[in-house]
C-alpha cells in the first residue's frame, strides 16, 4: 500500500524560541526534512539609515550601537572610522589602541554569546551558555568601567574616544587577559569532541568556499569554509598591523568549523589585548574636533573586522552636519543570503542549527 | 538470600491493604515529584554556575508549589480548530498509566500493591501507553509542532521499546521470575554488577522513553517549541509535567529495582535504601541532561536499531549461555567476565556503528 503523503508548511518564527529575535522562516517540510525556505524579515526595521541622515554625526553614534547591539563597540568603531575618512581628522595614539581593546574585548563577549546559543540550539540545555555568561559578565564589569554602559556603550567618539579609562580598569583587564585563555580551554572540554555534538554538527550545513565568496559572506561564516580573509590583516585600520595574531580558518565550512572558529579567534583576541595592554601608551584620547562636525562634500567607506563579519558604514557628507546619506553593510544580513542552499535537505533540527551557526543579530539585519 | 517480609495483615483484608497503597502512591508520587522539580531545578543550577531558585521557602524549597499555584490559576486554553474532547483526555490518557506502573514497584519487604508474578511485563505494556497520550495531545492540538513532535514520539517509541524489553529480558534470566519482588530478593549481588551491559541500554533506551536529553526530541524547545504540550496550558499543561517528572520517578525507581538490588541493603532502613537509590538514579538522569546535547530523531532511531538492538540481543544470548553452562560459577567470576564482556562489545560495536550523518536527498 502507498500511503500518499504531502508537504506542509511551518512557519518557525518570528516568534520562536531559536530565531534569535524575530527571524521567520516559512519551511516547506517533507515529514522532518526541509525541502524549500523561504526567510522573511524586516520585523524589527526601525530606518536606522534615514534616522541617521536627520542627526549630526556625533548624533549618530547612539544609534550604530542599537544596531548589533551585541557588539556595540565594534559599531561604534565602524562608523567612527567612516566619519574620520570623510574628515580627515587624526585620531590620539592611546586612543586608537582603547578602541582596539574595546574592539577585541567585544568579539570575545560577541562570540561567547554566538557560541553558546548555537550549542544551546544544538540542545545543550543552557549549560554552555552560562559558562559562557559568566565570563561575558567580566567583559562587561570591563565596559561599565570605561563608558557607564552594560549594552549601548556609546563609547567611541569621532577622532577618539568619549573619555579615558579609570585607573583600575588596566589592572583589571590585565587579571581578565590572564584568566581567560583558562576560560577558553574550560569551553573545549564541554563539548569539543562530543560524540552527539560532532555527530550533529559535523558535515551539516557546508557552505562552499566558491558559494561562500559569491554571496560575500565575511566574518567567521567565510572563514569556515577555508578563505583566510580578515579585514585586520587585508586592510588593517586603527593600529591593527602593530600586533602579531593568527587567523584561524576551518576547512569543510560546516557547523562545527563555525563553531570552532569562533573558539579560536577569542584566543586570538586575548592575543591581541595581550600585546595592546603591553604597548599601551600614556596621553591624550581624543583629538579636537569641533561639536559639529562639517565633513567636506565626498563619501567615504569605512569598514572594520566586526564579529559577525565585514562591518562597514557608508557616507556621503554635502558639508553640512548630518550626513546626506547612510548606509549599513550589515555582515549579519549578507552572511543570510546563503541560508537556503545551506539548509534545504537537512533536517528540522538541523535547520536551527545551521541558523544558529551563522549566527545573526535581527537588530542589524533588519536595520 | 534475604528474608521477604509478608504485607501486613490489614483489618479487612485485600480492600484495606489496596486502599492503603493507593494512597501511599499517590502520595509518594506527588511529594517526589516537587521534591524531584525542586532537586533538578537547585542542582542543574549548581552544575551551570548559577543558583536557582532560593527564594520561595527554605532554599527554594517551596518552588514547585508556587508553580503548581501558577499553573492551577492560568486559563485553560484549547485551539479554536483543535479536537476539544482528544485535547481534554490527552493528559489523562498520559497520566494514568503513569500512576499504574507504581502498583507493582516494591517500596520495600511487603510494601507493594500488587506483587504481579508477571510485574516487570506489565510495566513495559503499561508504560507504553503514554505513548498514545501523547500521541492524541500532539495530534488534538491541531499544531504543526505539536504534530512533529507526536509523530517523533511515535517513531522513536517502536525503535527503543525493543531493546528496553530485550535487556530486561537479562535480568529475567538470572531471576527465574518476572515479579518484581523476585528479581529484588535474587539480587544479592546487584544485577548492575552481573548485568552492566544490559544496564547500559536499559538506561540509554529509558531515557529515550521518558523524553530526557539527550533524547528529548517530542519536546526539544529549540527546534519544535514545547512539541506535543505547545498549546497546553493550565491544569492540563500541568499534568503533562507531572508526568515527564513522574516517569523519570518511574524509570529511577525500575531501574533501582532491576539493577540495583531495590530496596536491599545494610544498616538503613529498606524504604530509606530504596529513596536513596532512585535519587541517586535521578542525579545522573538530570547530570546527563546537563552534559549532552540533543540528538537527531533519526539519529536516535539508528542508535535503537543498530548499537542498542544488536547489543541487547548479544547480551540475551551471552547471559543464556552463562546460566547454561556455568550454573555453579562464582557469581563475582561472573561479574568480571560480563564487565569484560561489555567493554569489549562496546568498544568493538562504536568502531562499527557511528552516530551516522547523512543528507536526505530531494
Amino acid at each position: 500500500m502507498v500511503i500518499k503523503t504531502e508537504p506542509f508548511v511551518v512557519n518557525i518564527g518570528p516568534a520562536h524560541p531559536s530565531t534569535h529575535g524575530v527571524f521567520r522562516m516559512r519551511t516547506t517540510l517533507d515529514g522532518e526534512v526541509v525541502v524549500d525556505m523561504e526567510p522573511v524579515f524586516g520585523y524589527l526595521h526601525r530606518g536606522v539609515e534615514k534616522l541617521a541622515e536627520e542627526r549630526t554625526y556625533t548624533g549618530v553614534i547612539p544609534l550604530t550601537d542599537r544596531l548589533d547591539y551585541l557588539a556595540s563597540m565594534s559599531n561604534n568603531l565602524a562608523y567612527c572610522l567612516a566619519v574620520e575618512k570623510l574628515g580627515g581628522i587624526p585620531v590620539p595614539e592611546r586612543a586608537e589602541y582603547l578602541r582596539v581593546i574595546m574592539a577585541e574585548l567585544q568579539r570575545i563577549a560577541s562570540h561567547l554569546i554566538a557560541v553558546g546559543a548555537f550549542l544551546n540550539d544544538c540542545g545543550a540545555f543552557m549549560t554552555p551558555i552560562l559558562y559562557m555568561l559568566r565570563e561575558r559578565e567580566k567583559i562587561l564589569d570591563l565596559f561599565e568601567m570605561a563608558s557607564g554602559q552594560r549594552l549601548t556603550y556609546n563609547y567611541m567618539r569621532v577622532g577618539g574616544v568619549s573619555q579615558d579609562v579609570p585607573e583600575e580598569f588596566v589592572p583589571a583587564l590585565g587579571k581578565f587577559v590572564k584568566v581567560m585563555p583558562r576560560w577558553i580551554d574550560e569551553y573545549d572540554q564541554l563539548l569539543k569532541e562530543n560524540e552527539i555534538l560532532l555527530a550533529r554538527a559535523k558535515g551539516v550545513g557546508i557552505l562552499p568556499k566558491e558559494l561562500a565568496i559569491n554571496i560575500s559572506a565575511s566574518g567567521p561564516v567565510l572563514r569556515a569554509s577555508g578563505v583566510k580573509w580578515d579585514i585586520r590583516k587585508a586592510d588593517p585600520y586603527s593600529v591593527y598591523e602593530r600586533f602579531e595574531f593568527d587567523i584561524p580558518t576551518g576547512s569543510v565550512g560546516d557547523c562545527y568549523d563555525r563553531y570552532r572558529v569562533r573558539i579560536e579567534e577569542m584566543r586570538q583576541s586575548v592575543c591581541i589585548l595581550k600585546q595592546a595592554l603591553e604597548q599601551l601608551p600614556q596621553g591624550e584620547v581624543r583629538s579636537d574636533v569641533p561639536h559639529l562636525i562639517r565633513p567636506p562634500v565626498g563619501e567615504a567607506y569605512g569598514h572594520i573586522e566586526a564579529p559577525r563579519g565585514e562591518l562597514g558604514f557608508y557616507l556621503v557628507s554635502d558639508n553640512s552636519i548630518a550626513p546626506y546619506r547612510f548606509h549599513v553593510r550589515a555582515p549579519s544580513l549578507i552572511n543570510l543570503t546563503a541560508l537556503r542552499e545551506m539548509m534545504v535537505g537537512w533536517k528540522v533540527a538541523d535547520a536551527i542549527i545551521i541558523f544558529g551557526s551563522i549566527d545573526i543579530n535581527m537588530a542589524e539585519v533588519d536595520r | 538470600m534475604a528474608t521477604l517480609v509478608l504485607p501486613p495483615d490489614w483489618p479487612g483484608g485485600f480492600w484495606a491493604h489496596w486502599g492503603v497503597f493507593v494512597v501511599i502512591i499517590f502520595v509518594f508520587l506527588m511529594a517526589m515529584v516537587v521534591g524531584f522539580i525542586w532537586f533538578e531545578r537547585r542542582a542543574m543550577a549548581i552544575m551551570q554556575a548559577r543558583l536557582g531558585p532560593n527564594r520561595t521557602g527554605p532554599f527554594g524549597l517551596l518552588q514547585p508549589v508556587a508553580d503548581a499555584l501558577k499553573v492551577l490559576l492560568k486559563e485553560d486554553i484549547i485551539p479554536a480548530k483543535g479536537d476539544k474532547l482528544v485535547h481534554w483526555l490527552a493528559p489523562v490518557v498520559a497520566f494514568i498509566p503513569l500512576l499504574m506502573l507504581f502498583a507493582v514497584v516494591p517500596f520495600q519487604g511487603g510494601a507493594i500493591l500488587a506483587d504481579l508474578n508477571i510485574g516487570i511485563l506489565y510495566i513495559v505494556a503499561v508504560s507504553s501507553v503514554t505513548t498514545v497520550g501523547i500521541f492524541m495531545a500532539g495530534w488534538a492540538s491541531n499544531n504543526k509542532y505539536s504534530l512533529l513532535g507526536a509523530m517523533r514520539q511515535v517513531a522513536s517509541v517502536v525503535s527503543y521499546e525493543i531493546p528496553v524489553v530485550l535487556s530486561i529480558i537479562g535480568v529475567v534470566l538470572l531471576t527465574g521470575s518476572l515479579s518484581m519482588q523476585q528479581i529484588v530478593m535474587a539480587q544479592d549481588i546487584p544485577f548492575i554488577l552481573l548485568q552492566p551491559l544490559g544496564f547500559l541500554l536499559f538506561f540509554i533506551g529509558a531515557l529515550a522513553e521518558i523524553n530526557r536529553a539527550p533524547f528529548d526530541l517530542m519536546e526539544a524547545d529549540s527546534e519544535i517549541v514545547a512539541g506535543f504540550h505547545t498549546e497546553y496550558s493550565g491544569m492540563k499543561f500541568a499534568l503533562f509535567y507531572l508526568v515527564e517528572y513522574g516517569e523519570a520517578l518511574a524509570i529511577s525507581a525500575i531501574v533501582t529495582t532491576l539493577f540495583l538490588s531495590g530496596w536491599r541493603g545494610p544498616v538503613l532502613p529498606p524504604w530509606l535504601w530504596f529513596l536513596v537509590k532512585v535519587v541517586i538514579v535521578f542525579f545522573v538522569i538530570v547530570w546527563v541532561r546537563t552534559t549532552v546535547p540533543r540528538v537527531r530523531i533519526d539519529q536516535l532511531m539508528a542508535l535503537a536499531w543498530k548499537f542498542l538492538f544488536p547489543l541487547a540481543l548479544l547480551n540475551l544470548l551471552i547471559t543464556a549461555v552463562e546460566i547454561l553452562v556455568w550454573p555453579t560459577v562464582s557469581l563475582w567470576l561472573l561479574v568480571l567476565v560480563n564487565i569484560a564482556i561489555m567493554v569489549i562489545l562496546v568498544l568493538l560495536w562504536s568502531r562499527l556503528f557511528k552516530l551516522g550523518w547523512g543528507r536526505v536527498e530531494v
